[in-house]
């Protein structure tokens, strides 16, 4: 079924707050195996003029997967969720995001459209600290294969 | 500890130093457990298969969090990322042996922005098939 057109624009309330803890940061560098220690020592982040450890560029998803789980719990976006993939990211950072951060994230549907049988969705989160200075900004585009 | 890049020092043209990573089930695991997204297409061949796809593949924002790293190894400091998109054109299909998959980054300045930002464009291949197309980031150097 094809994604209703109505749906843009669509925001939904802020995310409860996600404290971004060290530990955290040093398990996702890991992952992903970002050896620099600006991710794991405070002494190493102060020497490049950051104020704490800082999370690698990709790990605002861990904040804004949960947030935006709000649009596919939302019953109006008839999305079947075994045939989505992920299209497409883009992170746009204000700042780094670092251990300490109290984030809140605010979820928008962007775009919707159909193409070739496949339903695409485009989400935005907006990432500000809890009083309210922007931290990042993440799109995402979610494809659902043959839906459409 | 790594020094920070200046902008002075590079040019339209200037390549990043090349990386290949190596990616294997427990990679995958690591992952998953480590961003939150525990989809079982990344750790299991039976639902991987059954939606279509050849078998357990990387999560896409791995194979993106790897690929940050030919950037922020070169550019000497994680934080100088400001921006940073990539679209998913292959699956990165990672066998369940001791070998897994490779992926190799490759990057290149493509254009010298104002303000000290320079815009990289990386290829990023698995098995010599691009996985990631339009992968680009913006870095804000010294």
């Amino acid at each position: 079924m094809a994604l209703d057109a109505g749906l843009v624009g669509r925001s939904y309330p802020p995310s409860a707050v996600y404290e971004v803890g060290r530990e955290k940061i040093v398990e996702f560098a890991t992952a992903v195996g970002a050896a620099d220690p600006v991710h794991t020592d405070p002494e190493a982040a102060r020497a490049l003029g950051h104020p704490d450890v800082l999370a690698p560029p990709t790990f605002a998803i861990v904040v804004t997967l949960g947030a935006a789980d709000v649009v596919l719990a939302d019953p109006d976006v008839a999305l079947d969720y075994s045939r989505v993939v992920h299209g497409e990211q883009r992170f746009t950072h204000h700042r780094p995001i670092r251990a300490g951060d109290r984030l809140v994230s605010t979820t928008t549907i962007e775009t919707v459209r159909s193409i070739g049988g496949n339903d695409l969705l485009t989400t935005r989160v907006d990432v500000a600290t809890e009083d309210g200075s922007a931290v990042c900004t993440a799109t995402s585009m979610l494809v659902a294969r043959g839906t459409a | 500890m790594s020094a920070r890049l200046r902008a002075a020092d590079v040019a339209v043209g200037t390549e990043l130093p090349e990386q290949t990573h190596r990616v294997t089930r427990a990679d995958l695991v690591r992952y998953a457990g480590a961003s939150g997204d525990l989809n079982p297409i990344h750790w299991s061949d039976r639902v991987a298969t059954s939606v279509g796809l050849p078998g357990v593949i990387a999560h896409g924002m791995l194979t993106m969090g790897l690929a940050a790293r030919t950037v922020t190894d070169w550019a000497g400091d994680p934080g100088a990322v400001v921006e940073y998109q990539v679209r998913f054109g292959r699956p990165v299909v990672v066998p369940d042996d001791d070998t897994g998959a490779e992926v190799t980054v490759r990057g290149k300045v493509g254009a010298v922005l104002d303000g000290g930002r320079v815009r990289v464009d990386l290829t990023v291949t698995s098995g010599g098939e691009k996985v990631l197309s339009l992968a680009r980031a913006t870095v804000a150097l010294a």
